[in-house]
């Protein structure tokens, strides 16, 4: 543990420097001036934080070990374990990528279809009604069963996790679509076709996007069951791994991994929404 | 058919430029939960290729419903409405309809919204020309690229407008379009309605609340009953355009119409 101690130490008082040089600056700078002032709150925040975070768990042990963990506990994680978490990043980067995309992928079609055919709907919709509140856990045994392998079963739960609620907001987003756009696409000789792909899939988009946020989170919230089929590696075997050994602190260093890269995720998806739902109002 | 002399300027597509339509006997039942509501009653209408026609009557008497089974958005109960001697089915591009709210695509740019009727018939690629016909026609060149949102209720009407002329239409079926503009703006639509009309050519039949608009657009106006509606009293007149509201003959015309639908004159 006190390996990061001095590291720590070295990285803080840099960033201590950092601003003390900052400081008197701050006003001539130009443009990255607004940005910083409007940050600054945070920056005293942040440096609160880890002050108080010091003082409860390595100084006067307030929140104990093994339990709690002092940041340069954490970094310590980050510096002796670093070329381990990178490789559980990559595999849970593979992972979510094709479960993601599988399950919105599927999740779309089949709320397409849902929204659009009654009797699609009549016999689909009871499904996904039970399917919807099941935990992913429950599925493990049956996954086991159907799929070669266990990355083709933690890839087909990731995909669950991301398709049910991409497939219930499309569904509710095609069926809602104003019924007098599609008299409009009838009378100038639409087929239903042409009213899936030109009428009801735009007009449903701004639910869809809906469903894709709600998606991304369930996707990352799944990761960690997803990952207890015998993977060897990946962020949430690594977590499991971890606190069966009560090494908490890796396991808190590798949940700050995790909440980072979804976090990362969300802008990308908001640029999406925002190039495919330009028409919307307030956007122009 | 003697209404070619009014041969478009545009080049349109072949084929009728305006359309006869005959109302034989058309009855029409809504299916409530449990009980069956009569909108029609046994209607019959006769409109000549090139007439333009007014349909006034008390609100919620059927009258966009009599539209609607003239599209061929829905079928008839009993009865049956020809479209130049055929029987209407099912909606074709030949028969335009514009509805009261614009219901343009809030995701498409006018022009795109305009394309929708070449774009599904797979004519956009030889014909994208008449788009912009078709925006010339109600002035809306420069807001092409605009999005819904963007337009006032007078542009989003005439953006409608194109969309159903795009397609040449030889009947256009126009159910209230002007029923929630500002006066100011109904009434340059009014004028551009019926400018339109002189230059392509087609039947028009027009469902309005406005005895007054019905006066300056149509040359024959057909009053409708309560519901279940039929045919309660009609009046024809050959007024030449453009028509003055002040117009004695409009004024007393006016006024047998007001007594037929019960109204104070």
């Amino acid at each position: 543990m006190g390996g990061s101690t001095g590291l720590f130490a070295a990285i803080t008082g840099g960033v201590a420097v950092l601003f003390v040089i900052l400081s008197p600056i701050v006003p001539r700078l130009g443009g990255t001036r607004d940005l910083l002032l409007h940050y600054g709150p945070w920056f005293v925040a942040v440096g609160v934080w880890l002050a108080l975070w010091e003082l409860t768990t390595a100084k006067f042990g307030w929140l104990p070990k093994p339990f709690f963990s002092p940041p340069h506990g954490l970094l310590n994680v980050y510096v002796t374990d670093g070329q381990r978490l990178l490789i559980c990043i990559g595999y849970t980067l593979r992972l979510w990528t094709l479960g993601f995309l599988s399950g919105i992928l599927a999740g779309y079609a089949i709320g397409v279809a849902l929204g659009w055919s009654k009797r699609f709907s009549y016999w689909g919709m009871p499904f996904l009604k039970l399917i919807g509140p099941v935990p992913a856990t429950a599925w493990i045994p049956c996954t086991f069963y159907f799929f070669p392998t266990t990355f083709g079963a933690s890839v087909f739960i990731v995909a669950l996790a991301s398709g049910i609620p991409v497939a219930i907001l499309t569904a509710s987003g095609v069926s809602s679509v104003n019924r007098t756009f599609y008299d409009v696409g009838r009378i100038l000789g639409a087929d239903n076709w042409y009213l899936i792909r030109r009428v009801a899939i735009p007009a449903s988009t701004p639910h869809v996007f809906v469903g894709l946020f709600m998606a991304l989170y369930y996707s990352f919230a799944v990761l960690v069951v997803a990952e207890m089929l015998g993977a060897k590696y990946g962020l949430g075997w690594y977590i499991q791994f971890q606190t069966a050994y009560s090494g908490y602190a890796n396991v808190y260093a590798a949940l700050i991994i995790m909440a980072i890269l979804c976090a990362g995720l969300i802008p990308l998806l908001f640029v999406v929404r925002d190039r495919l739902l330009s028409w919307q109002e307030g956007f122009i | 058919m003697s209404i070619a002399a009014l041969a478009p300027a545009e080049p349109g597509i072949s084929g009728p430029i305006s359309m006869a339509i005959d109302v034989h006997a058309v009855s029409h039942r809504f299916s409530l939960t449990g009980s069956q509501l009569p909108v029609i009653e046994t209607l019959d209408l006769s409109i000549a290729p090139g007439d333009f026609v007014a349909l006034l009557g008390p609100s919620g008497c059927g009258k966009s419903t009599l539209l609607r089974l003239i599209a061929g958005l829905e079928r008839p109960t009993s009865g049956s409405i020809l479209a130049d001697g055929r029987p209407i089915t099912r909606p074709d591009p030949s028969r335009g309809l514009v509805f009261q709210d614009p219901t343009l695509f809030p995701w498409a740019s006018v022009w795109k919204y305009v394309a929708t009727g070449l774009e599904a018939r797979g004519r956009l690629r030889e014909e994208h020309e008449r788009v912009d016909s078709a925006l010339a026609l109600v002035g809306l060149e420069a807001f092409a690229d605009a999005y819904p949102h963007q337009l006032s209720g007078g542009m989003a009407q005439r953006a409608s407008l194109a969309r159903a002329l795009v397609n040449d239409p030889a009947l256009l079926l126009l159910d209230e379009p002007l029923g929630k503009l500002d006066s100011l703006t109904r009434l340059t639509l009014q004028a551009e309605l019926v400018g339109l009309w002189q230059r392509n050519g087609f039947t028009a039949l027009l469902v309005t609340h406005d005895v007054e608009e019905a006066l300056l657009l149509s040359s024959r106006v057909i009053v409708l009953s309560d519901r279940p509606a039929h045919i309660k009293a009609e009046f024809r007149f050959d007024k030449p355009y453009p028509r003055h509201r002040d117009d004695p003959d409009l004024v007393t015309l006016r006024r047998s119409i007001l007594a037929t639908l019960g109204l104070p004159t």
